[in-house]
């Protein structure tokens, strides 16, 4: 049934790694990279290209420029998306990814996988009220999902997708942080 | 047959008061003693196992030894010898029947859990009152944490309960047992070399069940409605508090999605095998109910928490096999109870051979298999058997 299907994901190259890499587990250890610099007012841009990977540096094929800054209600000029608004992006994207790649890999078609995030901030946090958190106090995320597929297929393809996302646990479970002053 | 301590040692020291099965006493027969009593839909107690067990040993005249603790088995050139509490032994076979759940898995973190709170895993526990008065953090939602949150709840303690991925079963299923289902629609008969993702069918946590006479379900709905407190998996510590995923939701939908092809399953089966008549109508559960907001962080140093108690499964306990058979995650490596060193066998792992293989009705299909493997290893090595039989020495030892 798989082999009837194209939704465009490799998924037989992702099964063969995992299996390489069950034996290999130095070769899974990737560290991605962004550079970042100071620009004006609250505005910086990010870079990335350069990750490491499979034992040795890797590149993406162009480098990527992001712009954050903060919206003109903030005072700000606007010149980029707010930074936790990246936050969103990188969700929305990674839980897509894994819909895409889960629904190869169980022989269904898709034909449109479309979805709104919504993160809510109370912001009076990153103003300097204690009493309330800096981040999301929680984040709300809509699929809706075209395919050869039942409904509880779809629920189980979303899932599975959020299973197996870096970013959904990255969002959900704390990670240790260390930031220092080279 | 060697064995550490006596005769269905585990059922007697490392169950907790209230244990019982999860399957149903008509199930819970061995070759040639099936279940005779008058409560064939009951469960039986930790001691009524250790009891059919000993009847069992008794019917096959069983030669075990007791009180003999292997403490090593070593590879020599035609077989193994064994170092026991009670002396050395030689086999050119060894069958290993140790189990898969002798020692309580405990995350790293707990060694950061604050010295005011006490820890338990379940071989320490044995019933509330061994408990301080006052709230418990249940750690694991399998058979073991739905049940001793239930039991620690009914104790009048306030009770959380962290959840990761579980498996959710109701306890009958159209006016019948659960396990009823798994039997008869040949789940259980599944074999290894049939089951699509073997690796994640043998790591499955214990279903959400527990055996009562009246038959009750005791899924998280059951325990929400009891006052417990239901709370993400248990992340990290910090600072002396325990932080919990936010990922709760999924993993409520990963298992009433499971739980739900499941019993589609059972249905489809039921209606090709002509059963709908005699059975009662399809039915589907309540999807489990999320907390409105689920704490992400408990501070284990106010007080409100004054015990843990680790249901976070168990890992079996080869410390004392001194062959190369062991995998990186500390399981055996073996092929359908073969394990990977000549004249070497297992039993009664999970999916050792079949889904039912570590269920005490699933042992006998097992044992027929892995021991006509065996069988034929020694009939094959007949050189060598000569050798050990000049000696006088050709025997098969079972550590169970």
């Amino acid at each position: 049934m798989a082999t009837t299907i194209d939704n465009g994901v490799n998924v037989q190259a992702l099964l063969d790694a995992r299996e390489v890499l069950a034996g290999a587990p130095e070769a899974a250890q990737f560290t991605w990279r962004a550079s970042s610099k100071w620009q004006n007012g609250v505005y910086s841009t990010t870079t990335i290209q350069k990750y490491f990977g499979l034992g040795e540096e890797q590149s993406h094929k162009t480098e990527t420029v992001f712009n954050a800054d903060h919206p003109e209600v903030f005072a700000a000029e606007d010149r980029g998306i707010t930074p936790i608004e990246y936050i969103l992006v990188a969700l929305a994207s990674c839980l897509t990814a894994g819909v895409a790649a889960v629904a190869q890999n169980r022989g269904i078609q898709l034909r449109s996988v479309e979805s709104t995030v919504e993160g809510n901030h109370d912001i009076r946090g990153i103003l300097g009220d204690t009493d309330v958190r800096n981040g999301y106090n929680d984040i709300n995320v809509t699929f809706n999902i075209d395919a050869d597929a039942s409904e509880e297929e779809i629920e189980a393809l979303v899932a599975q997708s959020q299973k197996r996302s870096a970013v959904f646990d990255a969002l959900t479970n704390p990670t240790e942080v260390t930031v220092s002053v080279a | 047959m060697l064995e550490r301590g006596e005769l269905a040692n585990s059922w007697r020291r490392e169950r907790w008061d209230s244990l019982r099965l999860l399957t149903p006493n008509w199930q819970s027969g061995l070759p040639g003693l099936p279940y005779e009593g008058d409560d064939s839909d009951g469960y039986m107690t930790a001691a009524e196992v250790a009891e059919l067990i000993g009847r069992f040993a008794a019917s096959v005249r069983a030669p075990v030894r007791t009180a003999t603790n292997v403490t090593s088995v070593r590879r020599v050139d035609d077989g193994y010898r064994l170092t026991t509490s009670e002396g050395e032994f030689r086999g050119r076979a060894v069958l290993i029947a140790s189990g898969a759940c002798n020692l309580p898995t405990v995350p790293a973190f707990a060694a950061a859990v604050p010295a005011e709170v006490e820890q338990l895993t379940p071989f320490d526990y044995r019933n509330p009152d061994q408990l301080p008065d006052g709230g418990v953090l249940v750690v694991g939602a399998s058979a073991t944490g739905v049940q001793l949150a239930a039991e620690l709840r009914q104790s009048g303690r306030p009770v959380t309960m962290s959840v990761g991925e579980h498996v959710r079963l109701p306890r009958t299923y159209r006016g019948r047992d659960v396990l009823w289902w798994m039997d008869a629609s040949g789940v259980w008969d599944q074999r290894y070399d049939e089951v699509e993702d073997l690796t994640r069918a043998r790591r499955l946590p214990s279903p959400q069940l527990v055996g009562t006479a009246k038959r009750k379900t005791l899924d998280l709905n059951v325990l929400t409605a009891m006052g417990v407190e239901l709370v993400g998996r248990w992340a990290s510590v910090r600072d002396g508090r325990a932080l919990f995923s936010g990922g709760l939701r999924n993993v409520f939908s990963l298992a009433d999605l499971k739980m739900d092809r499941l019993l589609s399953g059972f249905d489809e089966w039921a209606r090709t095998n002509g059963l709908d008549a005699e059975l009662d109508r399809p039915a589907r559960f309540a999807p489990t109910v999320a907390p409105r907001s689920p704490r992400w962080q408990l501070d284990l140093r106010g007080g409100e928490i004054r015990t843990i108690v680790w249901a976070t499964g168990f890992r079996p306990d080869y410390r004392w096999l001194d062959v190369p058979v062991i995998d990186a995650r500390g399981q055996l490596r073996h092929d359908g109870g073969t394990v990977d060193s000549p004249g070497l066998y297992a039993l009664g792992l999970p999916v050792l051979r079949r889904r039912k293989s570590t269920f005490i009705h699933g042992i006998e299909d097992d044992a027929r298999d892995v021991v006509d493997q065996l069988n034929s290893y020694l009939a094959g090595g007949s050189r060598s058997s000569a050798r050990a039989n000049a000696r006088g020495r050709s025997r098969s030892l079972a550590r169970g």
